[in-house]
């Protein structure tokens, strides 16, 4: 009972933390609510009229939505990348980030869920995948793995945060016999999403550019440059906003982690771009629509040119010590870095793997007004839920809000 | 779909109305909703073929996503006449009965009961729904006959108006490839969208459907079972318990699966009324479908509706465990082969040459 007294009040004072703010927090905050009502509105006119509002088709059947789902699994997991140094290995210099990274890891998880819900043909029967009340295809079906694999993991990224903050918030130290197990947990189960996910797509012999053994070992190289990177970002955003202390050391370390992945990332991508280009078979169609186009169909042409020099640019950038460990390059190669592989792993991946289709049709895909608003209003949702969860923590972390239960 | 896709098969179509807008104007919903004996304040996406203006489609998806609240507001009511009653009965347990793959014989034909009501309630009409289990010691094959077939697409009408296939989108089951002679079995360059008088000079065809696997990659990978194997070898999909997630049609090799983007829609002068469950029965928005070899004709010892409309014999079905039919004596007989072999799906269908 004391717990749900201490959760209760824990509760209402973050309710009062996140509805005051500066100036600047109120006109962001009423921003993404209004991105978010907008993206209601679309997917109200999606939900009336069908998936036909999108640009999908029975030729390209998946697009933005699942293209966003697929590269947010990969910021979900990355929060591991932080939690691993500073829980298992005793790096102190990570702790400040780590609350932060699970945060963003519960917003990325939602927002998964959200774009998995929203591509979906009939969101009101999903109950049909509940186990027990509906029929669960476990486990021929790899989409029900990535169910498991997902809400277990946002099971973990909330409780594991939630006790320690809880502790904190009553000026107690967390047991690390109760949160070091869930720790060891949540640092497999992140490579397992990630992994899953890309199994999800491995696994269909139908379409070749996916069908390829380095898919899921690429996922987690690049989920592990992206997702840090954001990290990095937003914890650069924080500390220029708040009062919440953040070194230097700690930043320049995950700048460390973003550069070894990105470099482990792009010595995949060049296995891959060799095996498809050097002696290319009736598989490497798709890769070559991809990045020359196929009979005239170029969609992809502008966005995978822009990718691949910014990836190879961040690379590059982040290698060099003195360059990383400038603090302005290194957020210029982060943002870079994460706009890169949003673009390389979002639909860079999921629609060539239509194109051309199973008889050779090149139809292309591009998504409608209503789909990029529907997608907008759910990366407003992210962001929106991130900073209520970073707010919170923040003051609990820096000691202003503490439990006053018995006065 | 684009809207190039102007198919052979829509000049062949009743009177063209595919095609056409209504004279209301009303392009979304139709100008018949207002014909409809009384306005239901109540339903789900159980939609049946009913065309609805949007307003009403609005509202009852709505009740769909309260999890059937209105359905007991409405049942529960003292206002509503008995048929709303019972229409609002018949959506509740619509909304919530099981998968028909695991439902007994007796809540097979429950349900296949229920949306035959629903249908008379709906609309006044009656149509006849089966829910015929595969027969014994049948397994059935297909092969096509690549040196006969013209192009002439009278399997693709047949099929489209056997099947009652949503007729704003076009969409269809068959695809046929029109192949430049001399070049082998090029379906990259072949043209499946053609709009011309055929058989064009220096080309042969080559028809595609959904090939029933016997090792089907689209069964596995539904994570709700929505789809799955007959004893008889057909695949075919339960359109009420599929949650539109398109995983089977990324998964199929075969370019078989169809989804339905938007509210299928039938002039109800051409609905086909004679129905199977898993069959032709109309279809709502956000499932998939796919070719089931007719399986309201084939249970019933009939052919497919694309063989029987085919008018130079290329198509020829059969079950491959009676010795005595033709396609085992295509298959024992002729040079037969099937198409992308290696992914190890073991389809059902066979090509072959005179």
């Amino acid at each position: 009972m004391a717990f749900f007294k201490v959760f209760g009040s824990l509760v209402k004072d973050s309710l009062r933390v996140t509805t005051h703010g500066s100036r600047h927090y109120h006109i962001w905050m009423a921003f993404l609510t209004f991105i978010m009502l907008v993206g209601m509105y679309c997917y109200s006119i999606q939900i009336e009229h069908g998936l036909s509002v999108t640009g999908m088709t029975d030729r390209v059947s998946w697009g933005l939505y699942i293209s966003n789902f697929t590269f947010l699994v990969g910021v979900a997991a990355a929060a591991v990348m932080l939690v691993l140094p500073t829980y298992v290995l005793k790096d102190v210099d990570f702790k400040q980030a780590v609350l932060i990274g699970e945060g963003l890891a519960v917003a990325a998880l939602l927002m998964c869920l959200a774009f998995v819900v929203a591509d979906m043909g009939g969101p009101a029967v999903l109950w049909h995948m509940i186990p027990g009340i509906g029929v669960f295809n476990f486990p021929n079906s790899m989409l029900t793995w990535d169910v498991i694999a997902l809400n277990g993991y946002l099971f973990i990224n909330i409780t594991i945060p939630l006790y320690i903050l809880v502790m904190h918030y009553q000026g107690k130290t967390p047991n690390p016999k109760i949160y070091i197990p869930g720790v060891f947990i949540s640092v497999f189960w992140a490579v397992g999403i990630h992994l899953v996910t890309a199994f999800l797509y491995q696994g269909l012999q139908a379409r070749p550019f996916w069908n390829n053994a380095l898919l899921g070992p690429r996922f987690l190289a690049s989920a592990f440059a992206a997702g840090p990177a954001l990290i990095i970002l937003v914890l650069a955003i924080i500390r220029n906003f708040t009062k919440f202390v953040i070194e230097d050391k700690t930043i320049k370390k995950i700048g460390m982690v973003v550069a070894v992945a990105a470099q482990i990332n792009l010595i995949m991508l060049a296995s891959e771009l060799f095996k498809e280009f050097y002696a290319p078979t009736h598989h490497s169609e798709s890769a070559y629509y991809l990045f020359f186009g196929l009979e005239g169909k170029t969609a992809l042409l502008p966005w995978i040119w822009t990718a691949i020099p910014l990836n190879i640019l961040a690379t590059v950038l982040l290698t060099f010590h003195k360059l990383r460990n400038n603090l302005n390059i290194l957020y210029f190669s982060c943002l870079i870095l994460f706009i890169a592989i949003w673009i390389e792993k979002g639909f860079g991946l999921i629609v060539p793997g239509f194109i051309p289709g199973p008889w050779g049709k090149i139809a292309e895909y591009t998504p409608t007004g209503i789909e990029i608003g529907v997608t907008l209003g759910i990366w407003a949702m992210g962001a929106f839920i991130f900073t209520i969860l970073a707010k919170t923590s923040i003051k609990i972390e820096s000691g202003e809000l503490r439990f006053r239960g018995k006065k | 779909m684009s809207k190039e896709n102007k198919k052979w098969f829509s000049l062949n179509l009743g009177s063209g109305k595919s095609s056409q807008k209504c004279g209301c104007g009303n392009e979304k919903g139709s100008c018949s909703s207002e014909n409809k004996p009384q306005e239901h304040k109540d339903g789900f996406q159980q939609v049946f073929d009913v065309q609805m203006s949007r307003r009403t489609a609005f509202k009852k998806l709505t009740a769909s996503l309260m999890i059937g609240a209105g359905a007991v507001s409405t049942s529960c009511s003292m206002f509503s006449g008995d048929e709303s009653k019972e229409k609002a009965q018949i959506d509740w347990e619509e909304q919530f009965k099981g998968n028909y793959k695991l439902m007994s014989d007796e809540e097979k034909e429950a349900t296949v009961n229920r949306l035959v009501r629903s249908y008379e309630l709906r609309t006044g009409k009656t149509i006849s729904m089966s829910s015929t289990n595969a027969n014994e010691n049948v397994l059935f094959g297909y092969a096509f006959n690549i040196s006969k077939c013209q192009g002439y697409m009278d399997c693709v009408n047949a099929c489209v108006e056997e099947n009652n296939q949503d007729r704003s989108t076009q969409m269809q089951y068959i695809r046929i490839h029109e192949m430049e002679d001399g070049k082998g079995f090029n379906f990259n360059e072949a043209d499946d969208n053609y709009y011309h008088e055929v058989p064009a000079a220096g080309h042969f065809y080559m028809g595609t459907q959904c090939f029933h696997c016997d090792n089907p990659p689209c069964v596995d990978v539904c994570p709700v079972q929505a789809t799955w194997r007959e004893e008889d070898g057909l695949v075919v999909i339960d359109y009420d318990w599929c949650v539109g997630c398109r995983y089977c049609m990324a998964a199929c090799p075969y370019d078989g699966r169809r989804f339905n983007w938007k509210t299928p829609e039938v002039p109800e002068e051409e609905i086909n009324k004679n129905q199977h469950y898993l069959g032709n029965r109309l279809r709502k928005k956000g499932v998939m479908e796919k070719c089931t070899f007719c399986v309201q004709r084939s249970r019933a010892g009939k052919n497919p509706a694309c063989v029987e409309a085919c008018p130079t014999g290329a198509r020829i079905f059969g079950n491959l465990l009676d010795p005595e039919s033709e396609i085992r004596w295509v298959l024992e007989n002729k040079k037969v082969f099937r198409l992308k072999e290696d992914l190890g799906t073991e389809p059902k269908f066979w090509y072959f040459m005179d």
